[in-house]
């Protein structure tokens, strides 16, 4: 098993475990980091994948390193939204469905 | 017992996503294709040394160009999500701390220009080199010497726009090019510079303003 295999499923196991997070957990704060976790697990798949033979592969790579800002954005965003949400309601978990 | 259910189903949908994703990572498909001899081909062409760079700022450009709209869509929408009532910290800052923030800070908007620099032949670039200004700006945030941002000025508007409105242009003035972001070889490498020093301005400061918008607090002024 090459080393970018190896990576590839770690990222797998990040990623289920992020899916799994993000369902389960109720607390928005801890559910933001599950979804980080699920990202992380995908950049993993996408570089290790990329480097057969032990070569890197520069279109992937290029491709995480958008991927990766866009996440710290979409957090910052995410968290502006839970606080706005503990700052009207006092709470960090969404209401429960009524159905 | 539905926290139960939904626990155990989301368990189970979990290991069979392990499954499903491990399966074809084990053999990796044959006739893939190999986009590291595409990348090779073309880099003379690129006007820059680095595929990395070459890729995120010459073949594939439109990402980065939409990626720079996506961070200045989120700061917006921060921003006009509004001012909410976060706790005042208490500032007791160190004054060893102050001074070593003194002395990092210019070292830090250094070590960006040269990122920025190095890009083109090397690791680095305008995201590593934002992320250090950014960090910069938040390091001198949390020892007291930077005040956190309330409404941006003018000034601050244009320099979180100019990222974006430079590569925006740059677009719009090569389309007669017959592509989007198809840059002419002989000037590829100072377009790219061009558009790197605007989107390093720019992502430094949306970075920073993701951190030091969402630090405000209701009794700064300044």
């Amino acid at each position: 098993m090459s080393s970018g295999l190896l990576f590839a499923c770690v990222g797998a196991l990040l990623f289920a475990m992020g899916i799994a997070g993000v369902i389960l957990i109720g607390h928005l704060l801890r559910r933001i980091l599950a979804f980080n976790v699920m990202g992380s697990g995908a950049f993993l798949i996408l570089v290790g994948l990329a480097q057969r033979n032990d070569v890197p592969d520069p279109v992937p790579q290029a491709m995480v390193l958008t991927g990766i800002v866009v996440t710290v954005a979409a957090t910052a965003l995410a968290l502006a939204l839970v606080r706005r949400l503990f700052a009207l309601t006092g709470k960090l978990e969404l209401p429960a469905d009524e159905t | 017992m539905k926290r139960f259910v939904v626990g155990s189903g989301a368990l189970a949908f979990a290991f069979l996503l392990i499954g499903a994703l491990l399966e074809p990572l084990m053999e990796p498909p044959s006739g893939g294709v190999d986009l590291r001899t595409a990348v090779a081909a073309n880099m003379t062409a690129s006007g820059v040394e680095h595929p990395v760079t070459a890729v995120l700022l010459n073949f594939r450009g439109y990402d980065t160009l939409l990626e720079i709209a996506v961070l200045l869509l989120a700061l917006i929408v921060i921003l006009a999500s509004g001012i909410d009532t976060a706790s005042d910290r208490p500032r007791a800052v160190n004054p060893i701390l102050q001074t070593l923030a003194r002395l990092a800070a210019p070292l830090m908007v250094v070590v960006a220009v040269y990122l920025l620099w190095a890009g083109a032949f090397r690791p680095g670039g305008a995201f590593q080199a934002g992320a250090v200004l950014a960090a910069a700006a938040v390091l001198l945030h949390l020892t007291g010497l930077l005040p956190s941002w309330q409404v941006p000025t003018l000034t601050l508007r244009w320099g979180l726009t100019a990222g974006f409105l430079i590569f925006l242009a740059v677009a719009a003035g090569l389309l007669t090019q017959g592509a989007l972001l198809q840059y002419p070889p002989a000037q590829a490498g100072m377009l790219i510079l061009l558009i790197e020093a605007g989107l390093t301005l720019s992502l430094g400061l949306i970075l920073a303003g993701l951190f030091l918008f969402l630090s405000r607090d209701p009794g700064d002024d300044s």
